[in-house]
């Protein structure tokens, strides 16, 4: 009887270890299964295509002739957008956080940013729409055409009908989702700095700032950097809240920032469910490719780079 | 000596009035963000308590055009619940026994370490390839677009993030713990189902519900997957109404009836989204006291 139980015990922890190992090797064959199952469903694209669909300026759905130019363009300057706004208002919230904030105020504070990342994407992208859209193209979209309408190049950056769909405003709209994930990394990454470093600069007398950007910034950076790509590889993906506000227009080669145009996610999730299987759908599968390799390499980027820093955090503890 | 000193004291005037500014901006940055947060939320609420109506709860989604008020997003709001229900139901579990192998088997392994960098990377990728993927595995399978296909495309979501807070909160169990329990004999699989997993069920819990909040929001992996419909139905199979979907579909839409609706549904979301991160929030600091 005694035996018998133990054997049963055995057998459970048999079981159960198999039953833990299967799962976590189920993330790796997941990794797997998108990549191949990417490659599979774009390989007529990329067959008729190959790497000239990237700068192939063409999005015929009758005529079957596809290429990326337009998409990956929109996702790429969208993505800049987002950045440009976002990694200097984040910086300052994570200075806020770490060196001004009153500690009573740092906790509220914090959860409300971290709150901009709960909001689902599709709020963002109806608010976008319907509320920030409008007053984009009446207070900035408008100004800016009378005032630079007859400058030759940036005419042609302002130009369009003014309904605030576009690569600026879903740029802005990205760059209020990316804040909270670059904020809080970068807060983290600031409160790692060691204090004893921080105390002997101001004890030499440094201001506030020359202690952030001598001292924690130098110490911090791969940490910050990794931070910046972790919010580009969030930016590059996003979906819905681009999908509602950039207009959708995969013929456009304007310049203008306020022109519908179109991303790559924005694409799918317009196209994908309507495409013919055949080229048409392998071209957007093709795109979903482009989309996961460049969000990915960013990605492992951010990964190596915030790990360079543990690691250097270690050595030096 | 003296025009040395007028130096020194401009100098230090310089950098006193730079730092200045450098906290005025920083500041503003934080309000930069704040105002966000107040600007969607007032909009969110205001508009979406406006449109809310008893009809909207309990009735299927109307024809395009109509009176506004007759019809709602009760179909939508079914099919959401038991997409999210079975993804939950199925995603979790795998989630904690990858967690607990991280933790508790493997932690310093190479197998592991793996793991952990390819689940980082699906924890931030992006959530419409998982949509393509699940469309490629089983809509293409099965030849329809399903709730079924919507489920496993949310559970995918779902192991990611189980994945991460499982072994989080496991790693904070002192092994004390642990070793009391061996020493006494008891089995892994009991150690870890009986003690350890029970002395970090807070944390656990914390992460089912993040989870659960942030796949009641998904979009993207749901458009090919589930699809949309417009009818009352409490199966799996074929095309599935649910609210994300929905509202994309009918705020893109020029119907004033459905525009309505889509606020009324932007409104749930975001009140259900929310209130489980709240929720969340306060669980987890009652596990930190």
């Amino acid at each position: 009887m005694r035996l018998n139980l133990n054997i049963s015990n055995a057998f459970a922890d048999r079981l159960f270890s198999l039953a833990a190992r299967g799962s976590a090797l189920l993330t790796l064959v997941l990794l797997l299964g998108i990549i191949v199952s990417l490659v599979m469903g774009a390989w007529p694209a990329i067959r008729e295509y190959g790497p000239g669909f990237l700068t192939h300026d063409a999005w015929d759905p009758v005529r079957e002739d596809f290429g990326g130019r337009v998409m990956i363009h929109g996702t790429l300057a969208t993505s800049f957008i987002a950045l440009l706004i976002a990694v200097p208002v984040s910086f300052g919230i994570a200075l806020f956080l770490t060196e001004l904030s009153p500690a009573w105020l740092k906790r509220p504070l914090g959860t409300a940013i971290e709150l901009l990342a709960a909001v689902p994407s599709i709020v963002y992208g109806m608010w976008g729409l319907m509320v920030f859209g409008p007053v984009l193209a009446q207070y900035v979209q408008q100004p800016m055409q009378s005032l630079l309408g007859d400058v030759p190049f940036l005419g042609a950056l302002v130009s369009g009908p003014p309904v605030g769909i576009g690569i600026l405003s879903a740029g802005i709209i990205l760059s209020i989702m990316v804040i909270p994930f670059i904020a809080s990394v970068m807060r983290d990454v600031f409160e790692v700095t060691p204090p004893l470093l921080k105390e002997s600069a101001y004890g030499l007398g440094a201001t506030t700032w020359e202690v952030v950007w001598r001292v924690v910034l130098p110490y911090t950076k791969t940490g910050v950097l990794g931070g910046i790509m972790l919010g580009l590889g969030r930016a590059l993906g996003e979906t819905m809240a681009v999908t509602f506000v950039i207009g959708n227009m995969s013929q456009s080669s304007s310049l203008s920032l306020f022109e519908p145009a179109n991303s790559i996610t924005s694409a799918l999730a317009n196209e994908f469910a309507e495409a013919a299987p055949g080229l048409h759908q392998a071209s957007l599968i093709y795109l979903g490719l482009v989309l996961f390799l460049i969000t990915f390499t960013v990605l492992i980027c951010s990964k190596l780079l915030l790990m360079r820093l543990k690691k250097g955090e270690g050595r030096r503890a | 000596m003296k025009r040395h000193d007028a130096d020194k004291t401009a100098l230090f005037a310089r950098r006193k009035r730079f730092n200045r500014l450098a906290i005025a901006l920083s500041m503003g940055a934080m309000l930069f963000g704040l105002f966000w947060l107040a600007w969607i939320l007032w909009e969110t609420v205001s508009i979406g308590l406006s449109s809310l109506s008893v009809a909207m709860l309990t009735e299927s989604m109307p024809p395009p055009d109509e009176a506004i008020g007759t019809g709602g997003l009760a179909n939508a709001m079914m099919g959401s619940f038991m997409m999210v229900a079975l993804a939950t139901f199925v995603g979790t579990p795998i989630g904690i026994l990858s967690g607990v192998y991280l933790a508790e088997y493997d932690p310093n392994g190479k197998l592991s370490a793996s793991v952990r960098f390819v689940n980082d990377l699906l924890l931030s990728a992006p959530s419409i390839i998982i949509g393509l993927f699940v469309y490629a595995l089983i809509v293409v399978q099965f030849k329809e677009f399903s709730g079924w296909a919507g489920a496993a495309a949310l559970a995918l979501i779902v192991i990611p993030i189980t994945i991460r807070t499982t072994e989080n909160v496991l790693a904070l169990v002192p092994d004390g713990l642990r070793e009391a329990a061996y020493a006494l004999g008891t089995p892994k699989w009991k150690v870890i189902t009986r003690i350890t997993l029970v002395a970090a069920r807070a944390g656990v819990l914390t992460g089912i519900l993040l989870a659960v909040a942030r796949i009641s929001g998904e979009t993207a992996p749901l458009l090919f997957t589930a699809l949309n419909n417009q009818f009352w139905q409490a199966s799996l199979s074929g095309p599935l109404a649910n609210l994300p979907v929905t509202i994309l579909q009918f705020a893109m839409s020029p119907y004033e009836n459905w525009q309505q609706l889509a606020w009324g549904g932007v409104f749930l979301i975001t009140l259900a989204v929310l209130g489980l991160n709240v929720l969340a929030r306060a669980l987890s600091r009652e596990k930190l006291k």
